[in-house]
């Protein structure tokens, strides 16, 4: 059987600053897997509904807004209340520090700031994929 | 798993998901699932959208979901963008562009890649098109990926084919080549606030009409000439004077629209096109005619496809490798080989069947 990592892209929060996400996509592409964008400014609900729907096994979200502590968890529950254990939830952005233990409590499985080699964030999603893919 | 997941695809949208996730991966166990669906299907509307990249197909896509939903039907969209042929890899972008209806519960998105498949569809098109008409979307969208001069998968799957052009990208030649213009049953120019719309529009009528005149077999003459006889017999049922119509009506052509998917311009006639094209496929017996062609095609597919992965494994590897041995060392020639090899090729595929 064909197996291919899906991974949402996603950018909660209102800041319009999609270059590195958009990075991230190519990066996710060029190592084989097949990456769905949903662009700018979506609501927890909106990427966890399009997560839904295309079954992905990663969602990979980025935020430059200092929205994180709020948007992240949020979309950490939306995904419990479906039934959603199973999906990889990885973030990026500008994120201090001292917010990752808290974000990580939350269920992000891992925060990779600014100047993390693709590479490594393709590694991370590789050797902690829940489902089997 | 299978049992109950296909008693739950119908309100529990992530056992769909899954299914559609099974059917990609081309899961054996999908097909318990969905010869258990086989009998909530064939009621959906299959609509196809398609057109050269960039033509605004998403974005049209986002618009006729809106105006669908405003008038209460459930959707779903099949989106297919192209996977890379280096890397396996793909961006699926077409959603962007439909982001606003994540959270409607009768909108049902799902991206897919073409993994490889050309044709402009992916060669799980025709299973989820299937599971998602089970589920109950009164509408089932293919927008395929963006199509050149020969992508034509997508009159094999859909009811309807919306094909959607753009001005300038070529001189009325591009227009008259056979291929892909032959598909459309409604066409669209998008972009009509663009230069050159309204000259797309009339090359496009010019080259329909010529194709009637020198008595080409289009896609559309048999359908006009069934409803032209449908609504006179209905009219004189009726009672009603009918004005004949002396060619009976072989010398209609498709709508050719005009719209401005980013403004919403021209939608709703479109719609309403899309829609009138389902009630002539439904009034008469074209969409029953479509669909066993389409079914056809698919069951013949599917048949090659699997003599095709039969002829990879080892089971022929080794015919096909003495077959060529032989005919480097000049023992048989070209033909004379290939003759033996399918011969026995054939004898053992019967074999295979009578298993």
């Amino acid at each position: 059987m064909e197996q291919k990592i899906r991974v949402l892209v996603a950018k909660p929060g209102l800041d319009g600053h999609d270059r590195g996400a958009k990075v991230v996509a190519r990066a996710f592409r060029d190592a084989g897997m097949e990456v769905i964008y949903t662009g700018l400014r979506q609501t927890p609900e909106q990427i966890v509904n399009a997560a839904l729907q295309e079954d992905v096994d990663v969602v990979a979200m980025s935020i430059l807004s200092g929205a994180h502590n709020h948007l992240f968890p949020r979309v950490m529950e939306l995904l419990r209340e479906k039934n959603m254990d199973d999906v990889l939830v990885i973030g990026g952005g500008v994120i201090p520090d001292e917010d990752i233990p808290g974000l990580k409590a939350a269920g992000i499985a891992e925060i990779f700031t600014p100047g993390t080699a693709t590479g490594t964030t393709i590694e991370f999603i590789k050797n902690n994929l829940k489902r089997k893919a | 798993m299978s049992e109950r997941m296909a008693l739950n695809i119908l309100d529990n949208p992530r056992h769909l998901a899954r299914l559609i996730t099974m059917i990609e991966r081309q899961d054996p166990a999908r097909i318990e699932v969905l010869k258990a669906l086989h009998d909530k299907t064939g009621k959906a509307h299959v609509v196809g959208i398609t057109g050269p990249p960039g033509s605004g197909k998403s974005t049209l896509t986002d618009k006729i979901i809106g105006e669908l939903r405003n008038r209460g039907r459930r959707v779903a969209v099949v989106a297919i963008d192209p996977s890379s042929p280096f890397t396996g890899g793909a961006i699926l972008g077409d959603r962007i562009r439909m982001m606003r209806h994540a959270t409607d519960e009768g909108v049902f998105i799902r991206s897919l890649a073409s993994r490889g498949h050309l044709g402009g569809l992916s060669r799980a098109a025709a299973e989820t098109v299937r599971a998602l008409d089970a589920a109950a979307y009164d509408t089932v969208i293919i927008e395929t990926v963006g199509v050149g001069q020969s992508e034509i998968d997508i009159v094999r799957c859909a009811d309807t084919v919306v094909l959607v052009a753009v001005p300038g990208l070529g001189d009325d030649i591009q227009a008259i080549k056979a291929g892909v213009m032959e598909i459309g049953d409604i066409f669209c120019v998008n972009k009509a606030d663009r230069d050159g719309a309204e000259r797309v529009v009339r090359e496009t009528r010019a080259m329909m009409e010529t194709a009637i005149m020198n008595g080409a077999n289009t896609r559309f003459s048999g359908l006009y000439k069934a409803v032209y006889e449908h609504t006179v017999q209905q009219a004189r049922l009726r009672g009603e004077n009918v004005q004949e119509d002396p060619h009976g009506g072989a010398l209609r052509i498709p709508p050719v629209l005009l719209t401005i998917a980013e403004q919403g311009e021209g939608v709703s006639v479109l719609v309403d096109e899309i829609l009138a094209h389902h009630a002539m496929l439904s009034d008469t017996e074209w969409l029953l005619k479509h669909r066993h062609e389409n079914t056809m095609w698919e069951l013949r597919n599917a048949v090659a496809d699997n003599l095709l992965g039969w002829l990879d494994n080892a089971n022929a590897h080794s015919q096909l490798a003495n077959a060529a041995e032989a005919v480097l060392h000049k023992d048989t020639d070209y033909y004379q080989a290939l003759a033996q090899v399918q011969e026995g090729i054939i004898a053992a595929g019967l074999r295979l069947v009578s298993d």
